[in-house]
């Protein structure tokens, strides 16, 4: 068997799992691993600007996979600006591994230089995390660290490394393990076949059905089971924020995102449903509105791999544990054995019922009342120049809501952003990781003036590597969602919610060796748009002037019901 | 209500710190909480009891259950079950009417007197929790010294078991 050093082990272990890139910025506490990665080819190391940037990439990638991303941070502030990173991939489920150096062992607890409690500090925001102990354990662990954060509910794992763990000159046998054991940790493989029963029948009995499904559907890679089981059942479907491309966009029984900026048509077909199938979706805040009045009528199953997602905020009639595309495979082979059918008739009226709701007020925003660039065309024109194929990686706030309302997602996995913990500064690094793993692709960063400027010295690093996205910038010189809730709820005083002192985009994209077009017309965005798009080995900021006064609508009305809801500046439902 | 919530776990580092941090983390209430090592030298048993209505118990055992070092976690109060804590009381006992009735009361709860001095008696006790408490009502507050409690320490009856 081969001697490897604890450093070696860590590089060897993340080729055997296949890994291709990791992301990271090195440190004392990291010199062994990062000799180990200069004398071997395997496993390409992407240097970032900020630790930040490092998980955000390694995020990223695993939302567009499905396979958890590798970030390697040094000990101390390398580990501590990894922690929003951390967080962001916990709140929205991401597998993702985060090894983290730590000082020498001995030095552990001292006060020693650059060190940090990584375990203690990231505890509540990861699924799990390792303290190597003994070099010979590196493999096992790290097999371990990927098996937790790929399976049942994905997550973060940190793995912290104390240098000593990786001498170069104290080496042990390597063996990658093939699989592990754990006694602790078993997740769930198949839901319970007389719930899923209970739930069939339910569905067949429904009158006014709605599929609610969120982000589980897209990690859990059960998008086609979704699309087989709303076609067999012909009712509607709506996503969540982390849910979109789980069901077609552009599908006519689709109805868009619910919940606080969802369309006006999926909030008030939830509201006046009678059987909510939720899958994969976790009745967040952002969803629910107030939840003593949320859907009085609904009867509600809800398919969940983690069991302390259901019944958290809203309680389930029918729970189902289970990973969603084996529960969903099961429920579609019982519903076409059923003997039964749901009612078509039930199901026209029902959906006569949500088209005039799409009628009134589906997808509008008006144009004419300012000369401006609107932020929703921008949206709209981005979905039609890219097909709806783009992935669209997000950052926070205004724009993060119109590109989830206004582009046509088709296909799972594409739409890429913050939900959980609304990280500004998400979207450029996320945009990175995805092109990185898919250079064939187009790949957008959607963002604002405020976002970017949180993550924007990965600029270089896109210099440094090549890596040529498109951001797509909504600048309306302010921090457009703190600036509507202080025009709804504190009479417009916008306090500390101006973008003053902005650089010129052009010209600081520019300086890194990046293309940068500046649109302020709407009869040149299209033109804009393509040639960015024609660009593709170059990095093109498009800098978008648009109106500074615009909102978010649908705007539900606080603890108010699904229903309750701001259509726009003056209309309420 | 108040439940008992008896917790298998792997014996790592960090596995503790994990549980308390679950529950400061999540808003749940600790009114006790005792661990050690069983008879498995690689499993600790933790009990933890806690106040709260039937949606926040099962959210504290489904939780917990989603720590990778947890095994197993069972809430003993759905059941029949023992629970019992140690208390070792110190007392101020200066004259002869005070030792003699904290000597009558410790028989009375089947307690034992385990330090004495010329001012002071301590008493251990065992038992529930709330006869713990009535020990301290029953002698009243003005010579107790000083209080330590084991926390709940709970078990199945009959042939149940936490076990892997």
């Amino acid at each position: 068997m081969e001697l490897l050093s604890g450093a070696e082990m860590v590089v060897r272990a993340l080729r055997d799992e296949g890994v291709k890139f990791i992301y990271g910025y090195p440190g004392g506490a990291l010199l062994h691993i990062y000799d180990a990665i200069f004398t071997q080819d395997d496993v390409e190391h992407i240097l970032v600007r900020h630790e930040q940037a490092a998980t955000h990439m390694a995020d990223a990638y695993a939302r567009a996979t499905g396979k958890a991303g590798v970030a390697l941070v040094t000990s101390g502030p390398g580990a501590t600006n990894a922690v929003t990173g951390i967080a962001t991939a916990y709140m929205d489920s991401i597998p993702m591994i985060v090894i983290t150096g730590q000082v020498m062992s001995h030095l552990i607890g001292e006060d020693a230089f650059q060190e940090t409690d990584m375990i203690g500090v990231s505890r509540p925001i990861v699924k799990h995390s390792f303290s190597v102990q003994r070099p010979e354990d590196i493999p096992e662990i790290i097999k371990k660290a990927f098996h937790i954060a790929e399976s049942g509910r994905p997550g973060p794992v940190v793995v912290d490394i104390p240098k000593d763990m990786t001498t170069p000159t104290d080496r042990y046998e390597y063996e990658y393990p093939k699989s592990v054991k754990m006694r602790s940790y078993n997740p769930i493989s198949k839901g319970h076949s007389g719930q899923i029963k209970k739930a069939v029948d339910m569905l067949l009995a429904a009158k006014r059905p709605v599929i609610y499904s969120g982000g589980g559907v897209i990690m859990g890679d059960a998008s086609d089971e979704l699309i087989a089981l709303a076609k067999e059942l012909g009712c509607p479907v709506t996503n969540t924020l982390m849910g979109l491309g789980g069901f077609p966009g552009t599908d006519p029984q689709f109805i868009g995102m619910l919940g606080m900026h969802g369309s006006y048509e999926a909030n008030m077909a939830m509201h006046h449903s009678d059987m909510i199938l939720a899958v994969g979706a976790r009745f967040d805040d952002r969803v629910t509105n107030g939840t003593d009045k949320f859907c009085p009528t609904a009867k509600i199953v809800h398919i969940d791999i983690d069991p302390a997602s259901i019944s958290k905020t809203i309680k389930a009639d029918v729970p189902i544990v289970g990973p969603a595309q084996a529960v969903l495979k099961e429920m579609l082979e019982q519903l076409q054995a059923a003997k039964t059918k749901p009612s078509a008739e039930s199901l026209k009226t029902w959906w006569e019922q949500i088209e005039e709701w799409r009628g009134r007020h589906g997808g509008r925003y008006k144009t004419d009342d300012s000369k401006q660039m609107k932020p929703q065309q921008v949206i709209e024109m981005l979905s039609k120049v890219t097909n709806g194929d783009a992935y669209v990686c997000s950052d926070v706030g205004q724009h993060q809501m119109f590109a989830a309302q206004y582009y046509k997602f088709n296909k799972p996995n594409r739409w890429i952003n913050s939900g959980g913990l609304g990280t500004m500064g998400f979207g450029l690094p996320a945009a990175m990781g995805v092109k990185l793993n898919f250079p064939e692709e187009e790949v957008v960063c959607v963002t604002g003036e405020g976002s970017i400027q949180m993550n924007i010295q990965e600029l270089s690093t896109i210099s440094q590597y090549g890596i040529p996205v498109k951001v797509i910038c909504l600048n309306n010189q302010s921090l457009g969602m703190v600036r509507q809730w202080q025009d709804m709820n504190y009479e417009s005083r916008h306090s500390q919610s101006y973008m003053q002192s902005l650089p010129d985009f052009v010209k600081l994209v520019e300086s890194y060796g990046h293309v940068g077009i500046k649109v302020e017309r709407y009869e040149d965005l299209e033109g804009a748009m393509r040639e960015a798009f024609a660009m593709k080995d170059r990095m093109v900021f498009m800098d978008i002037a648009v109106d500074p006064f615009e909102h978010v609508y649908p705007m539900q009305v606080p603890r108010g019901s699904m229903r309750d809801m701001w259509l726009s500046k003056t209309e309420r439902t | 209500m108040r439940h008992i919530i008896s917790v298998l776990m792997e014996n790592e580092p960090g596995a503790l710190s994990r549980v308390v941090g679950l529950f400061s983390q999540r808003n749940f209430n600790i009114e006790s909480l005792t661990v050690a090592p069983t008879e498995d030298e690689t499993l600790s048993r933790l009990t933890v009891t806690t106040i709260g209505d039937d949606r926040v118990v099962e959210q504290i055992t489904k939780q917990l259950n989603k720590l990778i070092d947890i095994v197993k976690v069972v809430d003993l109060t759905e059941g029949d079950h023992l629970e019992r804590e140690l208390m070792m009381i110190k007392m101020k006992a200066n004259n002869g009417t005070v030792r003699a009735e904290i000597k009558r009361t410790t028989d009375i709860f089947r307690g034992t007197i385990i330090d004495v001095t010329p001012n002071t008696f301590t008493v251990q006790l065992v038992g529930a929790s709330s006869k713990l408490d009535a020990f301290i009502e029953a002698l009243g507050t003005s010579n107790i010294m000083e209080v330590v409690r084991s926390g709940v320490s709970g078990i199945a009856r009959g042939e149940k078991v936490l076990s892997v």
